[in-house]
């Protein structure tokens, strides 16, 4: 009753997608007036937070080596801490500008953890391209909340952050689970699905 | 016509650029989900439902994509523009 991988994908996909859309309106209005309802202050940082605790199941249930293993649970934990993170700074319980840079924290370990942990070359298939360029997103895509985290009125890096999201969201659509990339597939890869 | 509506539909035609991007974030991911399903039809499994599993009938990304736009449009959207317009009246 498990579903496929690439399925997997595509709902953290959409949870990715709402997130970049709420961090593009955030980023548009301004911190203050998005936070001005309390319920849509926490809406990102526990959007996060979940997307964080269901990587969990998929580190379980979908991996077929060590290497996956920990980095899923890379992912699962950085996300989770950013989450977290966010939460304690929107509730006032956290201050310090340090938590600020949970974010991009996660995003430089997933990112790393995507290249290392992606065996093949970028077009031994479709997924290995998308893990490539998945990483490289995450990795780059980093330095919008860390400049973010000190400059914090500025429009630049708050939709730079937020269109990094839906860049991941959109690559994570792409996924299949044997598929050609550009005309190409390895054939080592296995006969392509769908 | 009402005063009142009149007022409100000249208060929304004077909507401000922020307020018109924000309302519209919600659409344009309708827009892409619902583009992206007449270019890649064979994503939408509901239009050949025979002999697809639980999965493939209810993880169909292009229809995934227009939900997220519709719950944007419908739950987020509304309030941060009320929000925006009544700072900067």
């Amino acid at each position: 009753m498990e579903p496929p991988a690439e399925h997997v994908h595509w709902l953290f996909a959409t949870g990715f997608l709402l997130l970049g859309l709420c961090l593009l309106a955030r980023a548009l209005v301004g911190e203050e007036i998005w936070s001005r309802r309390p319920w849509r202050a926490y809406l990102w940082p526990a959007l996060l937070f979940g997307l964080g605790v269901l990587m969990w199941p998929v580190m379980v249930f979908y991996t077929n080596s060590t290497i996956h293993m920990i980095a899923h649970g890379a992912w699962a934990q950085t996300m989770m801490l950013a989450g977290a993170a966010e939460l304690g700074l929107v509730r006032g319980k956290l201050h310090h500008t340090a938590w600020r840079l949970a974010m991009p924290l996660a995003l430089a370990v997933s990112g790393t953890a995507l290249l290392i942990h992606e065996q093949n070359g970028w077009l031994f298939a479709r997924a290995a391209f998308l893990h490539h360029a998945l990483g490289w997103a995450a990795f780059v895509g980093a330095i919008f909340p860390l400049v973010g985290a000190f400059r914090r009125r500025s429009p630049v890096w708050s939709s730079g952050f937020a269109l990094t999201l839906v860049v991941i969201s959109v690559l994570l659509y792409s996924d299949r689970d044997v598929a050609p990339i550009f005309g190409h597939l390895s054939p080592l890869a296995g006969e392509p699905h769908r | 016509m009402s005063t009142q509506l009149i007022s409100e539909r000249v208060a929304a035609g004077h909507r401000s650029l922020r307020a018109k991007a924000v309302g519209s974030l919600g659409p344009l991911t309708m827009f892409g989900g619902v583009g992206w399903a007449f270019l890649q039809p064979d994503r939408i499994t509901l239009l050949h439902p025979r002999g697809q599993g639980f999965w493939w009938l209810l993880v169909e990304p292009p229809l995934l994509a227009i939900a997220v736009g519709v719950v944007f449009a419908l739950f987020v959207a509304p309030g941060v523009i009320d929000d925006l317009e009544a700072e900067e009246r």
